[in-house]
């Protein structure tokens, strides 16, 4: 009896190595595949297409004889497999992550040779058709970045592929590396072929072991598949910033992960002052599906100028977390009531944040939103990397607006001054704010030279000014996205929950 | 002192890389458990940086430090997810444990299954209070 268990992160994590050795002792043959991404059943195991999670070794005896009260029924039609519409993730839970064959016989390289069929131009014509955006945050159409890398001076070229996924409530990335690296080092293998590259590197944060172990092993057993193609595995080093693409360039030639200036844009300008294709991991991961079905078939799906499918992630306080690829259009409230099915805890979500640290906070109001770039946009918030973390009613705002500023102030690279200083600042009124206190001008501030200062002391609401001021200051004067977006945590967590800021809350009809 | 051989291999191992920083000074923390003063001189003689350059990206990271850690380390997941799963009433449970020294971390990535903790490389889930006790016994 074959039995088929996740080795990902999360499902160790969870104690799937017991689960796995339970099975082995009882005389199953245990294959160690990518994982489902039903996060609260792991650790899963699959048996001739059943499942039965969440397990622990205990649990294994009544597996096999037929008793258990773990059982799901066939996975594949579980809904939320079902509802789903898997393109980057359509070998999720199917096949074992570092085995060359599983991914050949499952429509491996299929992409890359078509796009070596039909050459260079060719290749970044069906991307560009494909309407794919770069899934990292920001947006930016793939196609025409790499148009620009390609029509850059010939010279040495680069593809970095952003694999620091430091926001929380994301780990698509990680499941892409760890569950299908080959779909990765294919992604990146097109892109240097379409731009004309020799070199790739995988800058990939270390509080990924695994993943990095696994991009590793796969790029070593692919070599020869994607030459004259190379790619290497880098490890970032603790620091959130470099998800940021100057900044990670910057850390790849061993610098301090300090934020450049745009432009030069790193497509001109970028790794070694070369022209640099830099992309997150699920645009890279998306490109060989566009190629082996077309750039017209990835775009017939999604929503608006957001074309094709996101793999979202749903987690924090959430019953049924995991990761749900589907196409753009669907809306918050469908993602976190009904495929989430509401808080872990039981409790009413208050709000959940979409996008990572540098997200906004979006109130049950919000829920009618459809997941797409230009609909969050429009509503003051950002989908980013497409993680949601749901809040349930105990969660108070005002502390989770001081940690955005406090989160911001750890991780700053110090480059420009809003976001180094403006953090800082931020935390100290935040915490006027939560202690309701006020301040007196202080001594600097009533010497008699220092005319524009204020002397009348600051109230409450004075402070409230204050932080949007700061607010306003840090979004329009911040270098990168980090001192950039801090503010929407901040400033959403000031419109929606006033009364967790010590302010009148918000009536019914203005919440509407 | 670091090993000076040890040093030296691994200078060499990335003599050819581009951009080798980073690398060296990884596995120089993992050789080592901190990078010295006299490590990064050694680095930035075989580099061609100026001592400041190297200390500068040494003191920049948070994986680096300049002094080896004296007590087990727990890296506790202290990120938006987690704190949605109430990860901040298990930390001030545990603020008094001094035999281990538990280190917040900006997400481990499994953000459905919090409170997450890492210990070296290994991952642990669904953490509730007993559950982080045992893992602190486990590591002293």
């Amino acid at each position: 009896m074959i039995v088929r268990i996740s080795d990902d992160a999360l499902a160790l994590a969870c104690g799937a190595d017991d689960v796995a050795r339970a099975f082995a002792v009882a005389g199953c043959t245990v294959e160690r595949v990518s994982s489902w991404g039903m996060h609260w059943l792991e650790p899963l195991a699959e048996i001739d297409g059943r499942g039965f999670g969440p397990l622990t070794a205990a649990d294994v005896a009544a597996v096999l004889d037929g008793t258990s009260s773990l059982a799901i029924g066939p996975i594949a039609g579980h809904p939320f497999i079902a509802r789903q519409q898997r393109l980057t993730f359509e070998r999720a839970g199917k096949t074992r992550p570092t085995n060359l064959d599983d991914y050949a016989a499952t429509g491996g390289w299929a992409g890359l040779n078509r796009a070596r069929e039909l050459g260079a131009e060719a290749t970044i014509a069906e991307v560009t058709a494909s309407g794919l955006r770069g899934r990292g945050g920001a947006g930016f159409p793939a196609g025409i970045k790499w148009t620009t890398v390609a029509k850059a001076a010939p010279t040495r070229k680069y593809v970095v592929c952003n694999a620091d996924e430091g926001d929380s409530a994301t780990f698509a990335d990680r499941m892409v590396m760890e569950g299908d690296p080959f779909l990765l080092i294919e992604g990146m293998a097109i892109a240097g072929f379409a731009v004309g590259a020799q070199q790739g590197y995988v800058y990939i944060r270390s509080e990924y072991p695994h993943a990095i172990a696994k991009m590793r092993a796969a790029v070593e057993r692919s070599a020869a598949i994607i030459a004259p193609f190379r790619i290497e595995v880098r490890v970032g080093a603790g620091a959130y910033v470099c998800g940021e693409e100057t900044s990670l360039l910057n850390s790849l030639e061993g610098k301090r992960g300090e934020v450049r200036a745009k432009p030069p844009l790193p497509a001109l300008e970028g790794l070694f002052g070369k022209p640099t294709v830099v992309n997150n991991v699920l645009t890279l991961a998306a490109v060989p599906w566009v190629m082996a079905h077309g750039g017209a078939a990835y775009a017939d799906i999604g929503f608006g100028r957001s074309r094709g499918t996101m793999p979202i992630q749903i987690a924090g306080n959430v019953r049924h977390g995991g990761l749900f690829e589907v196409g753009f259009g669907i809306t918050l409230g469908e993602l976190v009531d009904d495929i989430g099915g509401g808080t872990d805890s039981g409790r009413p979500v208050r709000a959940v944040q979409v996008g990572g640290p540098l997200g906004a906070y979006h109130p049950r109001a919000d829920f009618h939103l459809p997941f797409d770039y230009e609909s969050f946009a429009a509503a003051d918030g950002l989908i980013g990397h497409a993680g949601i973390s749901v809040f349930d009613d105990t969660a108070d705002f005002s502390s989770q607006a001081r940690f955005a500023m406090e989160f911001c102030s750890v991780e700053s690279c110090g480059k420009c001054t809003p976001c180094r200083i403006g953090s800082t600042r931020g935390v100290e009124v935040i915490d006027r704010i939560r202690a309701r206190s006020g301040r007196a001008a202080d001594r600097v501030e009533t010497l008699p030279q220092m005319h524009n200062a204020r002397k009348a002391p600051r109230s409450l609401a004075d402070d409230v000014d204050l932080l949007t001021d700061l607010c306003e200051t840090m979004k329009f004067g911040s270098l990168c996205a980090l001192g950039g977006f801090t503010p929407y945590p901040v400033l959403s967590a000031l419109r929606h929950f006033p009364e967790d800021f010590g302010m009148p809350a918000l009536t019914e009809e203005a919440a509407e | 002192m670091a090993d000076p051989t040890e040093l030296d291999r691994i200078l060499a191992l990335h003599a050819t890389r581009e951009g080798p920083l980073l690398p060296i000074l990884h596995d120089v923390q993992a050789a080592f458990g901190h990078v010295t003063e006299d490590a990064e001189r050694a680095i930035a003689l075989a580099l061609n940086l100026s001592r400041a350059e190297v200390h500068g990206v040494v003191s920049f990271y948070h994986d680096f430090h300049d002094e080896p850690h004296t007590r087990p380390v727990i890296k506790l997941c202290r990120a938006e997810s987690c704190q949605a799963r109430g990860v901040e009433a298990l930390a001030a449970q545990f603020a008094g444990e001094t035999r281990v020294s538990i280190e917040p971390i900006y997400c481990l990535g499994l953000c459905t299954v919090g409170p997450n903790a890492m210990v070296g490389d290994a991952v642990h889930a669904r953490l509730t209070p007993a559950r982080l006790s045992a893992l602190v016994e486990s590591v002293l």
